[in-house]
């Protein structure tokens, strides 16, 4: 009686990653409240530095209905729903996008669609580029909303470029290669490929060579690249952040078909932390791209009152010179403040340079070396440790045993709640293998007691698994 | 170069018309008062802009609803970071106080069953996804709204089939065109899934009785198929009878409430269509569960959620703006049809809209569309008016054309008007007055006929565009 989309699975949402923050939403952290709640860490939000918004909004306070001759707009935001959407913004917009690419790159306000946040831009690049049937590459592993985004209405597939832990999860060409040939086997046109980059949930930029090879895979294969740069805003140590664009021009690729097969995906939610409001967008130097997708637009708009207020807020350069600066300055802190903390409970992450999360190495912790045993794992975190993290299977990771874990989304004190739970966690755990960590570290961190029970029971085989 | 995609590259976004060249020759020169007093009005948008001092007055008063005063700056930081597509609570019960009082307080809407879209047009599509796969249909009484064949069709492959509605008995919806349509698209071999409704309708600015209403409900029971109560002008009725919502039918009559669903926007009822506030409120849970999860393409920007929950929360603002739209709708409309009566003009006697359905059938040189078409290029070329042609509502009767009288201020409705007179005067001649032909198509009698004769070729009428603010040129 309903659609086969009210009945499938394609929203994604019985997957892990959402299941976890149901869990959390029955019996939510609070530091008075309820201090034994459980804490979110599956969310990548960025509330470190909204207070700097907060304060430019004190400070002008006439962005509101009122222009600065005291004339009220209102009238006239209140009727706009043209889908070009407003001049002004998308104006303030490309000129914050290049602040972000180092003014390395030159972008045209008129080759960009607004669209009802990233989400909505993922699934309108979708439609523009692909028919139901085909399929888009996607690196492993990947933000767990765009089986959602990318699949559901679309109709389209999703086929996983597998990237390892043996060499950072980087993209190589072989996984490139592979991925494609899996798709010609299973009869799958390959349209296009998406990264994210900085990625979700690696928190890592991708390199020049990455990029480069993911180009010459897009020319030799003649399929179109979206790069989700959402997270670009978010880079706070070296290397830089390279965009795709970047990429293109330092091959000089302008004049090439391959420049109008290159579409960027941006959204304000993670560089300003403003996911309420919905601002996505999609750049693209493809005319018939940017035609087709403003028409579809309209299925999504930005609330011109939205559009109006920032409009005006990133007009004060000033004011994004210094959030930006401080922004990334406050990131880097919490990250470290992260690593050192896990690191401090014998649990290291991957290297990272960016994002809102980090993304950590759990493996030893599991009793097999399967993603049974990773779901055991975070089923455990969540419920008895109190915190929602996300497996990396939600984020179809290969290999079990990685997770993704905010940081940004929580006060300083929250933190420091999260990272004593770990802690106490990891010594009290039983079931640690030997793994990463050090003979030394184990004593340290496991009871005595534990270790020798730990030791009378292991098996061989098992051990041998549980080893890498 | 590798292709895009089908939907992509071909023409259901319903845009790539001749149709445009009204709103091309719109956006070319449209009139403005002082800049261009002799451009093109545009008569072809329904927005409603008659309360907005109305509005503007309590904002000034409530500085707390803007995120943006030093007293709604507190909230800042909560709402810019609120997406959870349930939407706020209190922006959830202030729109359905919102929706029940416009009812009249007849029905109750219960909060929980709100799912937030991009406005109308996102509400539509969202539910043409939950409700259908592609290849599937919906009956849609004609004429409608020419933005459904983007909203239902174009990314969901679904297709319509229309219930034709006719002049002679007042484009009633009939159980005999339901079951017509029904049958047309059996021997089409495709599945209806649902009836779309409007109510009140676009173009046509009447409402559903009670009867036919329930008429409809026990269609669909029977059917076993969805209904799609669109009632996005349902505050928009300014005089008798009272707008019966099909929310109000379903506790009159036996009906499976799996198979109801109403869309609605604040878009037309208090002319906020910038801020994209979109409802789909369904009585089926699957559906409400579904859509919630795809109003993430669409969610109300939080930013708005706050300000409309403040708006309509305050209870003797919503009353009073209720009253007060609906005293300045029915001044317009009054104004503005008898105006037109005065020059021998003729629309179907309505009550609610923002735009009055008119009766041009007698100035037609044939009874065709070619002939529809070129009077409508001498209004738009030569008395400079935007209206949108019955074709692009596909109506099966040629002649007829939609109006819109509440998107401009009393001057340039003037304007408009004397434009009107003057063509009228002009071309006029004398020619036997078909009172009778009159009389039978609107109910409104007009002290004077006279008639004129157009004559001048003419391209297809196609789609309608999507209504675009004329406050600023869209490009092509």
């Amino acid at each position: 009686m309903l659609s086969s989309k009210v009945s499938c699975n394609s929203h994604g949402q019985d997957s892990s990653y959402f299941l976890g923050w149901q869990v959390y939403e029955k019996n939510p952290f609070d530091e008075v409240e309820n201090p034994t709640g459980i804490i979110q860490m599956g969310l990548a939000e960025n509330q470190l530095s909204i207070d700097l918004v907060e304060s430019w909004l004190r400070k002008n306070p006439d962005a509101m209905w009122l222009k600065k001759d005291g004339e009220s707009v209102f009238r006239e935001l209140a009727l706009f729903q043209d889908y070009h959407g407003l001049p002004a913004f998308k104006n303030e917009l490309v000129e914050y996008m290049e602040k972000i690419r180092g003014n390395k790159v030159k972008f045209d306000p008129n080759n960009l669609v607004l669209a009802a946040g990233a989400t909505s831009a993922n699934e309108i690049l979708i439609f523009c580029l692909a028919d139901p049937g085909e399929a888009i590459l996607l690196p492993t592993p990947y933000y767990p909303g765009f089986d959602r985004d990318l699949k559901w209405r679309t109709g389209v597939e999703i086929v996983p470029v597998q990237c390892s832990s043996s060499n950072g999860f980087r993209i190589t060409m072989f996984a490139l290669e592979d991925a494609y040939q899996r798709a010609q086997k299973l009869n799958l046109k390959v349209k296009g490929v998406l990264i994210s980059n900085p990625s979700n949930p690696l928190g890592t930029t991708m390199t020049k060579v990455e990029l480069k090879q993911l180009i010459t895979f897009a020319i030799s294969k003649n399929v179109h690249v979206i790069s989700d740069e959402v997270f670009s805003g978010t880079v706070f140590d070296s290397p830089g952040f390279i965009s795709i664009i970047e990429a293109a021009m330092d091959r000089n690729l302008e004049n090439k078909d391959i420049w109008s097969r290159i579409h960027i995906v941006y959204s304000l939610s993670k560089d300003l932390g403003l996911p309420g409001f919905r601002v996505g967008m999609i750049y693209s130097n493809n005319e018939t791209v940017v035609s087709a997708a403003t028409k579809m637009s309209s299925f999504g708009l930005v609330s011109s009152q939205t559009q109006y207020l920032l409009s005006d807020m990133l007009a004060n350069k000033k004011f994004t010179s210094k959030y930006m600066k401080e922004n990334q300055k406050r990131l880097k802190k919490r990250k470290e403040m992260l690593v050192s903390g896990l690191k401090k409970s014998g649990i290291e992450c991957l290297k990272g340079n960016s994002g809102l999360f980090c993304w950590v190495d759990m493996r030893h912790l599991l009793s097999l070396n399967t993603f049974q045993a990773e779901t055991e794992l975070w089923k455990k975190i969540l419920c008895e440790v109190g915190l929602n993290i996300s497996p990396g299977a939600s984020c179809h990771c290969t290999e079990p045993g990685w997770f993704r874990v905010c940081f940004a989304n929580m006060s300083l004190g929250t933190l420091q709640v999260a990272m004593q739970r770990i802690k106490d966690f990891v010594e009290r755990s039983s079931c640690g293998g030997i793994g990463k960590m050090s003979y030394q570290q184990n004593m340290s961190s496991l009871s005595r007691k534990l270790l020798s029970n730990w030791i009378r029971n292991l098996s061989s085989s098992d051990r041998d698994e549980q080893e890498r | 170069m590798v292709a895009m995609s089908k939907i992509a590259t071909g023409n259901g976004h319903g845009e790539n018309s001749p149709y445009f060249d009204g709103w091309k020759a719109y956006e070319t020169n449209p009139f403005h008062p002082a800049d261009r007093p002799d451009g093109v009005i545009q008569m072809g948008l329904a927005e409603n802009q008659l309360c907005f001092n109305f509005i503007e007055k309590w904002l000034m008063e409530h500085p707390e609803a803007s995120l943006c005063t030093a007293e709604g700056v507190n909230k800042f930081k909560e709402t810019a970071l609120f997406q959870d597509y349930h939407g706020m609570p209190k922006f959830r019960q202030a729109v359905a106080k919102f929706m029940g009082k416009v009812r009249g307080d007849r029905v109750k809407f219960d909060p929980d069953r709100i799912v937030m879209s991009g406005g109308a047009t996102g509400a539509h599509e969202m539910v043409a996804f939950c409700l259908a796969d592609p290849g599937e249909a919906f009956l849609v009484p004609t004429p409608y709204y020419p933005g459904f064949d983007r909203d239902l069709r174009w990314r969901t492959g679904v297709e319509l089939v229309p219930v034709v509605c006719e002049s002679n008995n007042n484009f009633k919806i009939t159980r005999n065109a339901l079951e017509a349509a029904y049958e047309k698209a059996q021997e089409a071999n495709l599945r209806v899934k649902g009836l779309l409704i409007t109510n009140p309708s676009n173009p046509l600015g009447t409402i559903l009785d009670r009867e036919t209403l329930k008429s409809i409900v026990s269609f669909i029971n029977e059917k076993n198929i969805h209904l799609i109560g669109d009632e996005i002008y349902a505050a928009t009725v300014f005089m008798e009878p009272e707008f019966v919502s099909i929310s109000e039918i379903i506790e009159e009559v036996e009906c499976n409430r799996d198979l109801i669903h109403i869309v609605y926007s604040l878009s037309k009822d208090m002319g906020f269509p910038g801020f994209r506030v979109g409802i789909v409120y369904s009585y089926n849970d699957a559906v409400v569960s579904c859509a919630r999860k795809m109003s993430s393409f669409g969610l109300v920007s939080s930013q708005t959620q706050h300000l409309i929950a403040s708006m309509l929360s305050d209870d003797d603002f919503v009353d009073n703006f209720i009253v007060e739209s609906k005293e300045q709708l029915f001044k317009r409309h009054k104004y503005f049809t008898w105006s037109l009566s005065q020059v021998g003009i003729c629309s179907l006697k309505s009550n609610a809209g923002l735009f009055i359905w008119m009766d041009l059938r007698k100035l037609l040189k044939e009874k065709t569309f070619e002939a529809e078409v070129d009077l409508w290029r001498v209004i738009i070329n030569e008395v400079k008016l935007n209206v949108s042609p019955g074709s692009s509502f596909h109506c099966h009767e040629p002649g007829w054309f939609r109006v819109c009288f509440t998107n401009m201020d009393d001057n340039t409705m003037e304007i408009a008007l004397s434009r009107i007179r003057t063509f009228m005067l002009k071309n006029n001649e004398a020619m036997v007055p078909r009172d009778k032909l009159c009389r039978r198509s609107s109910l409104k009698l007009s002290l004077s006929r006279r008639m004129d004769d157009f004559m001048s070729p003419g391209i297809m009428s196609p789609h309608s565009p999507l209504p675009q603010s004329p406050l600023v040129r869209a490009r092509t």
